[in-house]
């Protein structure tokens, strides 16, 4: 569990992250940011980098931005930036609450939220969130910007349409409307494992019937997406038990389940069912 | 939380049944413990290992300059053939470096040796074995079928061992039975997970020729004379250290190849050479355990009394007989002490080892007692059912209350108490309570669940005991030098090797409660093979007891030669003369001196006494017993989610008896620390093969110990029957903690089920699993 030989550039601008990147992508070279994934791998020799870009240091990365449409997240930024709402918008709120289901407290400490998007672990709540939102990927090179939306971003299990040399400089998150309700719920064995199924919800009402529904789902397949059956269910429905059951059914019938061994196809669609309904739930507390 | 009945100062004790600080702790916690993977070293060896379950080894080629060292190097090197004299046991030898044939996933081929940790990695990565397949067997069940693969040419059928025992009369008991009920339990495989993972480091003295190898076991001595034995070297030239050691388990009471191969290499190099191993061998190369399926039938009378137990053990070894203990500690364990606490004169069992192309099985705490008690309290928890009482009721019909108590397997239970800690348990939980909430909760869709586990473990057993397995290797005593220094201070050696247990802290207070000085004026030394005598290490719950016992003995005659000094050098009676406060006293008089004068003048003024005393204050114990049953019972509350077929634990209680408690902290936290391994073993952890022989869980993500989120708060609560067969009265507590869990914590899951009219009989009892009966009856018509 010692990684294997690489070099490591220490970047201060983006200018310079970018041109070290173009030169060292070809050659096996990696972007490091928390480092909560990529270590790991590397000590088990799942991934051999010759060169890691450390964008640790690089100034104005860190930064997160509300200009009253979208919350603007840099790389640098931590997961536990998120532990109190950033914002006064309920995305504010909702980040705080899917942040805390992200790890252990140690590692939310490092780990970066552009980092999970980049990482695109199947499972990984920002992802999802992401996903469910409609964010909008900021992809930088020496060659330009590459503006990439979330539905056309993630490429299966921890792959992404990202280009070698582009670094994912920030993402950003549509605001909410003021009246939006939104929901979480996820499952794993441990507290702070990777969840087995995770879903997002948001929606607002008019009338006391649901509009807007967004229905995320993580964990399930091999990459987070919003499931337009699960929203169909809940888009003109009042909130409740009949509309929440239903949208969860809707998502189990709707994936192509991901196995392993301790997750078969039946029994991750017996999660989904359950995560979908208990997010929507959640939204009414 | 703990409650102590008795003790803690009510014995009329200074030193025995308190709560001591642990010695061993302002070290450890500050960071200034020392491992073995601490010490630098000249050379550092990776291990290549087989990435095939089974195939013969077709080449193996190394990078043009790399020190690679495979079995061809090794001539001369004896492989480790584990030996029983008893039973059907068929001796397999494993090579110290894979020899021609791959038995396992993590069986290691070559070793690298390089100037650090890192280099030699990056030359494994380049180290290529190409093998030719042959078709794994993974599961005990189709290592046994017709025509299975033979994993070694000594053991026919696979089955390596095979011990049968059947009562007389048992036959016709068992036709009067009024019901049969039965039970198919399933344990899956486990990783013991010590903190610190296995470790070597052996160093070559220029000097004198000698090896010095540290390494992280329970028991130096022992791997002194088999390391000595494999490499046929004499073991005056080689001391075995074992310094501070993070956990073992019985992970690190067999011999491992590594640590053969470390030794040799530092001979044959004339150097230094460590060895640090990494989680992921540890998961799929170190020892493995509790892969076993039993079947096991109860014959009851009309009123639920147990009349015969009949059982078949099949337990999955893996490739390899491990050293000391072979591959007879589980199935063996497993025959010899089924009837647990139950009074039940009629026996049948077949128990079989069967090799596998798997890591190979070693003892891990608690070793077939975990099993066999959730198998046993399952079917307590069935026959209650079938006869429509009281899980409670039927045990209180069974459980033996009369001692002494011979088993139906010829064990000799010494005064315990079954009933009592049961009574004290249900009392504390308040069953009828649990019960309204129970009603309640189901009203609403919520499902709780209660469940118990009685068990009786034996502890602390010597020499005869482990006879009755027939092993070439047969533990059992333990020395200890107990000397007074002519400082006053008190030094005692010990054979036991604890790592973790707090050993230095309750034989001091055992020390200090009979010579009548304070326990830090007390030094015990242990894990050294130069400085320590000749003992068997800590295990198998033993090293309080008989080591105890040992220290105990020593004392005494220490003890006795003082009050020799004392009525020398005070012109007083023995009879008249109190040792107490570092000091002897002629009782009723001002007249004292102290011990340390009294040591002083034992080794300096010797003249003195005239030929009627020996010189020097040093004495020797040596304790060999028959052993000692400890019991507890343990009650788990469960929630569980039939929805996603989560558990999550709301109460965990034991209510235990290891007899006379030396330090009741230390015994919470034996009790604590097992309860959360035994958590583990209820329902998270497992070692999965794929059908090519591949581990799915070789990390800490995919091997899922318990962490402080999934542990309740422990309660604890205590009696003491003093034991008749230990000299300090004292029984043992190591293991006992483990042993209950996945029996109450799956007694209680089904008894959360019983709405749903499925049961689940395999640990880890998982989500999946779970909801898979679920989903199942949910089906059903
Ligand atoms: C025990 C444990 C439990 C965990 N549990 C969870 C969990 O429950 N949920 C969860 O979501 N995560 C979990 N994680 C992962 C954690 O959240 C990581 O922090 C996250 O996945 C990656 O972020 P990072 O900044 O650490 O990225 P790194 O590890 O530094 O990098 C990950 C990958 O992304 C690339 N990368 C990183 N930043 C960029 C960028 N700006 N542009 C382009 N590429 C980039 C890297 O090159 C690398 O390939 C867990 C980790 C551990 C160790």
């Amino acid at each position: 569990m010692k990684p294997a030989p690489f070099v490591r550039h220490v970047p201060r601008s983006l200018d310079e992250a970018l041109k070290i990147l173009a030169e060292v992508a070809g050659d096996d070279g990696r972007i490091l940011a928390g480092g909560q994934s990529l270590v790991p791998i590397m000590a088990f020799r799942l991934a051999k980098p010759a060169h890691l870009v450390d964008i640790n240091e690089v100034e104005g990365l860190d930064k997160i931005a509300d200009d009253g449409q979208t919350l603007t997240i840099g790389a640098r930024v931590r997961h536990a930036a998120f532990h109190k709402p950033v914002t006064a918008n309920p995305l504010g709120a909702l980040l705080a609450y899917v942040a805390r289901h992200i790890a252990h407290y140690p590692i939310r400490m490092r780990g970066t939220f552009c980092g999970s998007l980049a990482h695109a672990d199947p499972s990984s709540e920002w992802c999802l969130t992401a996903a469910t939102l409609d964010a909008v990927m900021i992809a930088k090179s020496v060659k330009g910007i590459r503006e990439i939306k979330a539905a056309s971003f993630f490429d299966g299990i921890m792959s992404t349409h990202l280009k070698e040399d582009e670094l994912l400089a920030e993402v950003r998150l549509p605001l909410l409307p003021a009246d939006a309700k939104f929901g979480f719920y996820e499952f794993s064995r441990r507290a702070g494992d990777f969840a087995m199924s995770a879903s997002l919800v948001t929606y607002r009402l008019d009338g006391g019937k649901m509009t807007d529904a967004r229905v995320g789902l993580g964990g399930a397949e091999a990459s987070p997406r919003r499931i337009a059956e699960a929203e169909a269910q809940l888009n003109g429905k009042a909130p409740g038990d009949a509309a929440f059951r239903a949208a969860g059914e809707a998502a189990s019938a709707a994936i192509e389940p991901l196995e392993d061994h301790q997750t078969d196809a039946a029994y991750r669609r017996d999660l989904v069912k359950v995560v979908v309904r208990r997010a929507l739930e959640h939204s009414l507390k | 939380m703990s409650a102590h009945t008795k003790g803690s100062g009510g014995n009329g004790m200074k030193w025995v049944g308190r709560s001591i600080r642990r010695v061993e702790d302002p070290a450890l916690v500050q960071g200034r413990g020392r491992f073995t993977g601490d010490l630098p070293a000249a050379h550092w060896v990776r291990f290549v290992r087989s990435a095939n379950a089974a195939g013969t080894i077709r080449s193996i080629s190394a990078p043009d300059g790399a020190m690679v060292i495979t079995a061809a190097d090794l001539k001369g090197v004896k492989k480790i053939t584990p030996m029983l004299h008893k039973f059907e046991y068929r001796p397999v030898g494993q090579p110290i470096l894979a020899d021609g044939e791959v038995r396992f996933v993590g069986e290691a081929v070559a070793a690298v040796v390089a100037a650090t940790e890192e280099e030699a990695e990056d030359i494994a990565d380049l180290v290529e074995i190409d093998i030719e397949d042959a078709a794994p067997l993974v599961d005990s069940r189709a290592a046994i079928a017709d025509g299975a693969r033979q994993i070694h040419a000594e053991a026919p059928g696979n089955v390596i061992l095979k011990g049968e025992a059947k009562t007389p009369g048992f036959d016709d008991v068992w036709a009067s039975a009024a019901k049969i009920v039965r039970i198919d339990a399933r344990s899956n495989r486990q990783n013991a997970t010590p903190m610190e993972a296995r470790a070597a480091h052996a160093a070559y003295d220029s000097v004198t020729g000698r090896v010095t190898l540290h390494c992280t076991t329970q028991m130096p001595h022992l791997m002194r004379t088999a390391i000595a034995d494999c490499i046929g070297m004499p073991e005056s030239e080689l001391r075995v250290i074992a310094p501070d050691v993070g956990g073992g388990f019985g992970q690190k009471m067999s011999l491992c190849t590594e640590y053969v191969l470390v030794t040799w290499l530092a001979r044959h190099l004339k150097s230094s050479v460590g060895w640090t191993e990494d989680r992921r061998e540890n998961l799929i190369a170190s020892f493995h355990s509790r892969d076993q399926y039993i079947t096991l039938e109860g014959a009851f009378d009309k009123d639920a009394k147990l009349l015969a137990l009949r059982a078949d053990v099949l337990s999955n070894v893996g490739a390899y007989s491990c050293f000391p203990t072979t591959s007879g500690v589980e199935p063996l364990m497993a025959m010899a002490e089924m009837p647990g606490p139950y009074d039940v004169q009629q026996y049948q069992c077949l128990a079989r080892g069967v090799l596998t192309n798997t890591c190979t099985m070693a003892a891990y705490r608690g070793v077939s007692r975990p099993v066999i008690t959730f198998t046993l309290e399952r079917l307590m928890d069935k026959a209650a059912k079938a006869f429509a009482i009281d899980p409670i009721d039927i045990r209180r019909n069974n459980l033996i209350t009369t001692f002494p108590y011979k088993s139906a397997t010829g064990l000799d239970y010494d005064e315990a108490s079954y009933r009592q800690t049961m009574e004290m348990a249900v009392e504390a939980i308040d069953v009828p309570a649990f019960r309204t909430r129970q009603q309640a909760a189901r009203a609403k869709g919520e499902y709780l669940g209660i469940g118990f586990a009685t068990f009786s473990e034996r502890t602390g057993y010597g020499s005869p005991a482990f006879a009755a397995r027939g092993m070439a290797i047969t533990p059992g005593w333990e020395t200890v030098h107990v000397t007074v220094d002519p400082s006053g201070f008190v030094e005692a050696r010990i054979g036991s090797s604890p790592h973790g247990q707090g050993l230095r802290t309750t034989l001091a207070q055992i020390i200090a409660e009979e010579i009548g000085v304070t326990p830090d004026m007390i030094k015990v030394v242990h894990g050294d093979t130069d400085t320590a005598p000749y003992g068997w290490g800590t295990f198998a719950s033993r090293s309080l007891v008989i080591s105890g016992g040992a220290t105990l003995i020593a004392s005494r005659k220490i003890r006795a030669k003082l009050l020799k000094i004392a009525g020398h050098m005070l012109e007083a009676a023995e009879t008249d003369i109190v040792l107490e406060d570092g000091k002897a006293k002629v009782a009723g008089t001002d007249r004292e001196v102290t011990i340390a004068a009294m040591a002083r003048e034992a080794y300096t003024q010797t003249h003195r006494f005239k030929g009627e005393i020996e010189p020097g204050l040093s004495e020797s114990g040596t304790y060999d017993p028959p052993g000692t049953f400890s019991n507890a019972c343990h009650v788990a509350i469960v929630r569980l989610d039939p929805e996603t077929g989560h558990v999550k634990l709301e109460r965990y209680l034991v209510a235990e008896d290891a007899g006379r408690i030396i330090n009741p902290m230390i015994a919470d936290g034996q009790v604590h620390g097992g309860v959360v391994q035994g958590i583990g073993n209820a329902l998270l952890e497992e070692i999965i093969y794929d059908e090519s022989g591949a581990i799915l869980t070789a990390n800490l993500a995919d091997y899922m110990p318990p962490t402080a989120h999934e542990v309740p708060p422990i309660e604890l609560h205590h009696m003491e029957t003093p034991s008749t067969q230990s000299v300090t009265k004292a029984k043992g507590l190591g293991e006992g903690g483990t042993i209950g869990p996945p029996a109450a914590i799956v007694n209680a899951i089904n008894d959360a089920l019983t709405p749903f009219n499925v049961e689940i009989d395999t640990i880890p009892a998982t989500p999946q699993r779970i909801r898979a009966l679920l989903r199942n009856a949910e089906r059903a018509p």
